[in-house]
């Protein structure tokens, strides 16, 4: 059978093995959270919490202030200890964070009220059940999914896709999930269609997880949910390339998925739905894996929102000792994060710890025009161009050949025979070009 | 802990230039052991000096002309020298090789900046330095001779069709494939090419279409020449194994640094090779035209890389290059 793909990609290591075989284990409440009020896209949450205040897990800390925001729940039943200003790993300056440290004895929770079968519900409600809970892309984009799911005037979505592509190097949680949790898997794929109001969804997984497949057939079986196997190639689990592969429809540059009538959903948000509509539990834990030569176990774990790094790290038996970063994310897209105190993201998909070893790449040198970026560019984009035209700072040309385009999956540098960061300097252009523009566009 | 914080991404590939550069010789070494084999010793001194002169020279150059201390070599300097010596005929004085390799390096390469920055073929500069400065030594052939060097001269095939025509050419396919043919060191031997080629299509280290564009429309103007007039023209067989054409489309057109970054540019570029190397034998003054034809389409490798920018996915129309 003919695997469904999109064109250009890499196959970096996979190095799946690592952490594929771990169950998922529930990581035990940890002493303190530090939940950021921005755990999303999109303007921060306004607190509703104030020093000293006791809260229970699952209690609404921060309010959704603006369209594209989402809300905050404590992950932690205790007392409120401040608001603190950390680095905020993915917006790179520090930002508030409201820390709770754990009160001693049974955890008190709170749960959305309504909650029950999806099927009482209409789709507004249920849109509104995954407001309330708080509910973002947990692949890693952290979009506010209730946003997602209230398509302007106009669009109509007659596709729901499901991305258990997991593209991502090392990363393992969604593949477990699969297997965990086919069912409420499925289940909330199937909140999600009645709360779009679509007749088919179909799940993208990539051949390298061909139990995963399984799994979720034999969950789907019966309900209008397809299973698509997808070439096993990065970055096939990207938003336009999946959409690509998985329906030939092409999301306009510029453009977003409901222009084309397909909404994308992550395994992990569907899992998150589910626990949120038929059980009234917001999104305050999530699963990670923990991963990566440089961590002395590893592990896939369900982890409260802002539990802190280290805590995560300790409970794997640590770092080793020839480590060289600590990524949020896998190493194609991940974030090295400064210090181990940084807690995790609603969209933190994985802590991925790499030694000197794993990271070694060739001798930095001129580009020799070899063209493997350009073959590799998935989004058909001439990476070798816009790494020159960054450097030489001509932004407006860059922009041309489509900067903003860019879509930061890294191919063309791991590719590069020369050590060339394109997406390095790609970045920097295009914050340099939204700040001369006057940070028009987001 | 000191934790390294860079941008991702945080896994790179295991390949690197002069890992690139190396496979590029060792694609050469079939070429080199028929041009031995055929001409003798001699042809392997002029490689040797050609790799270990041109990485000297390029050391040389870098560390102590442009002053980078640090200059790790890359291999693509034994790589050009390797080239110029396949370039050359195996009679070639050393001082006047070693001309042309310092042509090849400095005009060739480092007047532009070094590697990745000059638009032709350093090789080729090369070439074309020592024929428009040494004519005669670089136009006397030598009869392949087992292992020993005879100051005899023979025409090559495309010389002897040139002045008298396909009935004068008196060499067999077979001698043509496999290498039994006067010329240059690379020219002899299209099977030994082939096997080098191979090799880089196997690894991934080529930019394929180039060749493959420049034999196809090198067979398809041949194939029409043929018929206008066999005798004058030449049968394509003729055309796609002798002189430097195999050489040229193999391994000196698919060079990563002067050629364009794009399938279709790669297409035109070795269309554009094949059309005028075609031109010059059938109209010009020399018999041959592959060191000419690639170096005019090397100077118009920017230009189609303009124009063959990949349509942006998502995007309805191309954009154009300005």
């Amino acid at each position: 059978m003919k695997l469904l793909t999109f064109k250009g990609g890499v196959h970096p290591p996979e190095r799946k093995e690592l952490a594929s075989s771990r169950k998922i284990e529930v990581l035990p409440p940890p002493s303190v959270v530090k939940i950021f009020l921005a755990n999303h896209g999109g303007a921060p949450a306004k607190p509703l919490v104030q020093e000293g205040d006791t809260v229970k897990v699952g209690q609404k800390i921060g309010e959704a202030s603006g369209f594209i925001s989402a809300n905050v729940h404590a992950s932690l039943a205790g007392v409120v200890r401040g608001i603190e200003k950390i680095l905020h790993p993915v917006q790179e300056k520090p930002m508030e964070a409201i820390v709770i440290e754990k009160a001693e004895g049974e955890e008190n929770w709170e749960f959305i009220t309504p909650h029950g079968d999806f099927n009482r519900f209409s789709p507004r409600e249920i849109v509104e059940l995954i407001k309330e809970a708080g509910i973002v892309g947990l692949g890693g984009a952290m979009f506010p999914t209730h946003v997602k799911l209230t398509p302007p005037e106009g669009k109509t979505i007659d596709l729901l896709i499901i991305n258990g592509a997991e593209c991502e190097p090392y990363l393992t949680i969604d593949h477990r999930l699969m297997l965990e949790k086919p069912k409420e898997i499925a289940r909330g794929i199937k909140i999600l269609m009645h709360a779009l109001g679509v007749k088919r969804a179909i799940i993208g997984i990539e051949s390298n997880k061909p139990d995963a497949v399984e799994s979720m057939r034999a969950a789907c079986q019966g309900e209008p949910i397809e299973v698509a196997v997808l070439k096993t190639k990065y970055p096939q689990g990207a938003e336009k390339q999946l959409i690509y592969a998985i329906s030939g429809r092409v999301v306009p540059a510029g453009g977003l998925p409901l222009d084309m009538g397909v909404v994308v959903q992550n395994v992990g948000t569907c899992l998150a739905v589910y626990n949120a509509v038929e059980h009234g539990i917001p999104l305050v834990e999530r699963g990670l894996t923990v991963t990566g030569k440089g961590v002395k176990n590893t592990a896939n774990l369900v982890v409260r929102i802002g539990t802190l790094t280290s805590t995560i790290l300790e409970h794997v038996g640590g770092l080793t000792d020839d480590v060289d970063r600590v990524l949020f994310g896998g190493p194609m897209m991940g974030i090295a994060i400064r210090s181990l105190d940084t807690p995790i993201l609603k969209g933190t998909s994985g802590i991925t710890a790499l030694t000197a070893d794993e990271v070694k790449g060739p001798t930095p040198r001129t580009c020799i025009r070899c063209s493997r970026c350009v073959e590799a560019c998935p989004m058909n984009l001439q990476p070798y161009l816009l790494d020159l035209l960054a450097k030489k700072r001509l932004y407006d040309q860059a922009v041309e050949q489509g900067l903003m385009d860019c879509i930061e999956c890294g191919s063309c540098s791991y590719i590069c025979p020369s050590g060339v960061e394109h997406v390095k300097s790609i970045k920097l252009a295009k914050k340099v070009y939204r700040a001369l523009r006057g940070g028009g566009k987001k | 802990m000191k934790l390294n914080v860079v941008p991702s991404p945080h896994i790179k590939t295991t390949d690197s230039v002069p890992r690139i550069m190396f496979d590029v010789i060792l694609a050469l070494i079939p070429a080199l052991v028929a041009a031995v084999y055929f001409f003798g010793v001699r042809a392997l001194v002029l490689a040797l000096i050609g790799i270990f002169g041109g990485e000297l020279l390029e050391i040389i150059i870098m560390r102590y002309i442009r002053g980078i201390k640090d200059f790790k070599p890359d291999g693509s300097a034994a790589v050009t020298g390797l080239l110029l010596a396949m370039n050359v005929n195996v009679g070639l004085p050393i001082w006047v090789f070693t001309t042309g390799l310092i042509a090849a390096l400095v005009l060739g390469k480092h007047v532009y900046g070094g590697i990745g920055k000059n638009p032709f073929n350093p090789a080729l500069v090369g070439r074309v330095f020592l024929l428009v400065s040494f004519p005669s030594y670089m136009t006397t052939w030598w009869a392949p001779k087992y292992w020993k060097l005879e100051a005899l001269t023979t025409a090559t095939p495309l010389g002897l069709l040139k002045e008298k025509g396909m009935e004068a050419v008196g060499f067999s396919y077979s001698q043509l494939f496999l290498g039994n043919t006067g010329g240059c060191l690379g020219e002899v031997s299209a099977l030994a090419l082939i096997i080098g080629f191979l090799y880089l299509v196997f690894r991934k280290r080529i930019k394929i279409l180039i060749p493959v564009s420049y034999l196809g429309v090198v067979l398809i103007l041949s194939s029409i020449f043929w018929m206008v007039n066999p005798e004058r023209f030449g049968t394509p067989l003729l055309h796609l194994l002798s002189g430097g054409l195999m050489l040229g489309a193999l391994f000196m057109a698919t060079d990563m640094v002067t050629t364009p970054m794009t399938p279709k540019g790669h297409l035109i570029f070795g269309a554009g090779c094949g059309v005028i190397t075609m031109i010059i034998r059938y109209f010009a003054g020399y018999p041959e035209g592959v060191s000419f034809s690639i170096l005019i389409m090397n100077s118009l490798t920017p230009l189609i890389d303009m124009y063959t920018r990949p349509k942006i996915f998502g995007k309805s129309m191309g954009v154009s290059g300005q």
